[in-house]
């Protein structure tokens, strides 16, 4: 963006902006707390890749859902079934090209796995611009008629996955050579796990690339902040908006297709299923801030995989707990975006 | 009087139940400074809104340039060359003062020798650059939003009482500020609550009360006039000084 507006000649002395360090060092503190408690520094590292890759599954899930909740103000319910619908829609790809996913050949894996993502991201953009226009458009500005609607929207469509695939769950294989682990003396990395983590780094670094980098994404980061002046300045905050809500579910529809192959099983349900986990983390990342969201799903992943090891019985309120917390400390979440 | 650049007939406004604008009619000359003033509450906000289609006229006609923006939207009016700096300012506080100024110039990378200008005429937004805005005190905010608002040429400035809550050695500055915009030639429909700041600035006056136009015509006939000061305004302009 350095071409967008002549620089002015440096001033002398530029007062420092303060950086807020204190949310991104909550993940490494956790990492080190939990080595104690974990014992064995292999099992920790294992555990800690295992978190990493389950958070970068949530935050593709959730990312989308941050920033249509930041900018358009819309409580979107629905969300989960994009995920549900990029999960089915690898049966798109994987019913003719079964024979890549058993190949050995890791290209022919990668190329199925890259396939599977581009078509279940093509087909939720699509699910996303419907579901804009016929469900979200007539209630906009009213919460509660959002989550109705939007709630109604998931079932309708929940059903309709059922009436095109059946309700039975359907089992999908992970191709052959993302299966197994790569194991380092002790340590234990499940392929598709260090896989998950790639793909989540890409989507983030790319995402707060073209958030700060580029028009679109200071138009999003503005639009969320005042959407009023950004019409006052000439944009046409309503395309915007459709933009973002079809870019959302796209990521929610790469997230489910991530989600599917992690469970190796397709239900109708699995959207909705992860959903409570994509609201926590948005919330305690803060509405509509990318980098919350992505601190948010590693800090819930990570203490849901670390509690789950340690004390098993708590691991069903440690989200819970996880927020609680974050909350009693930042009300606003971990990155409060200005609002209007 | 040159050919009015604005031109408003009979504009009614209204907000949810509430009646705002009763027929409101004035006009703003091209390349002059016209001062809306009136008490809190008579309807001067409201008509920089409407103008700008962020709330849309119940009846009556908008005329910008020759042109009907009455049913416009607002993204068409700003594109037809109206800026728009609202009381709150309205600044991105998130983005840094580059990122704002960068996003008001829609036709690409600022000009440098307007940038030069821009920072010139506010030196204060030089020194926070790549700074997030939020960081700014409110009249340097009040200065990156009508910078941002001539980042590029624009036809006709509407400027929400820029003066509101600021210091005085900041009021004057700003006065300064709009002295040199007038001499560039700029279009203003400024509202003002301070008239020291308004007389000095004015070369029109439109005074609102209750949702309709009681006076309209010269600046320096209302400088002249205490009485019709006390009486349009409830002061005179020496308890300004």
């Amino acid at each position: 963006m350095s071409d967008m507006a002549a620089q002015p000649s440096a001033p002398a002395e530029l007062p420092r902006t303060k950086t807020d360090w204190l949310p991104l060092l909550l993940v490494p503190a956790l990492a080190l707390l939990a080595l104690p408690f974990v014992g064995n520094p292999s099992t920790w590292v294992t555990l800690t890749v295992a978190g990493l890759a389950m958070g970068m599954m949530i935050f593709l899930m959730a990312s989308g859902l941050t920033l249509v909740f930041g900018l358009m103000d819309i409580i979107n319910f629905g969300h989960g079934v994009f995920i549900s619908l990029g999960a089915y829609a690898t049966l798109l790809v994987l019913s003719p090209l079964a024979g890549w996913a058993l190949s050995d050949s890791i290209g022919l894996n990668l190329a199925l796995l890259g396939l599977c993502i581009l078509v279940a991201m093509t087909v939720t953009a699509l699910a996303g611009a419907v579901f804009e226009r016929v469900i979200v458009r007539p209630v906009y500005g009213s919460h509660l008629k959002q989550i109705l609607v939007t709630m109604g929207g998931l079932i309708v469509t929940e059903q309709l996955i059922h009436a095109i695939w059946g309700a039975s769950p359907i089992p999908i294989p992970l191709p052959q050579s993302l299966r197994g682990a790569f194991v380092l003396g002790d340590i234990v990395m499940e392929r598709y796990r260090v896989i998950a983590v790639v793909i989540g780094l890409v989507v983030f670094l790319g995402m707060q690339l073209i958030l700060n980098r580029t028009r679109i994404g200071l138009l999003i980061r503005a639009g969320v902040e005042n959407p009023e002046m950004v019409e006052a300045l000439g944009y046409r905050i309503r395309r915007l908006f459709v933009s973002v809500f079809i870019a959302g579910s796209a990521l929610a529809g790469l997230g489910g297709v991530m989600w599917a192959f992690y469970r190796q099983t397709l239900t109708a349900g699995m959207g909705m299923e992860v959903m409570v986990l994509v609201f926590i983390v948005i919330i305690i990342g803060g509405l509509g801030s990318v980098g919350g969201c992505f601190v948010g799903s590693i800090l819930v992943a990570l203490v849901a995989n670390y509690v789950g090891f340690i004390e098993p019985k708590l691991a069903l309120i440690s989200n819970i707990l996880v927020m609680a917390l974050v909350l009693i400390w930042r009300p606003q979440g971990l990155f409060p975006v200005a609002r209007r | 009087m040159t050919e009015p650049l604005l031109q408003l007939s009979g504009v009614h406004t209204h907000i949810g139940p509430y009646h705002i604008l009763h027929g409101v009619d004035f006009a703003v000359p091209a390349g002059e400074l016209t001062m809306l003033l009136g008490r809190n509450g008579a309807g001067k906000t409201t008509t920089l809104r409407t103008i700008m289609g962020l709330w849309q006229a119940s009846s009556g006609n908008i005329r910008f340039d020759g042109s009907d923006i009455t049913t416009r939207s607002t993204p068409d009016i700003a594109r037809a060359g109206i800026a728009y700096v609202p009381e709150s300012m309205g600044i991105f506080t998130d983005l840094t003062v580059r990122e704002n100024i960068v996003l008001a110039a829609r036709s690409g990378p600022v000009d440098k020798s307007r940038l030069d200008w821009l920072l010139g005429l506010f030196p204060a937004l030089k020194r926070f650059w790549n700074l997030p805005a939020g960081n700014l005190s409110g009249g340097q905010k009040q200065m990156l939003a009508i910078a941002r608002a001539i980042s590029e040429p624009r036809r006709l400035l509407l400027i929400d009482e820029p003066t509101k809550g600021l210091a005085p050695v900041m009021v004057r500055s700003m006065i300064e500020a709009f002295k040199s915009l007038k001499a560039s030639g700029e279009t203003i429909l400024l509202v003002e609550q301070n008239f020291y700041a308004a007389s000095a600035l004015g070369d029109n006056v439109v005074v609102m009360d209750d949702g309709r136009i009681v006076h309209s015509g010269a600046m320096s006939d209302l400088v002249a006039d205490k009485d019709m000061q006390q009486r349009l305004l409830g002061l005179s302009l020496d308890a300004h000084q």
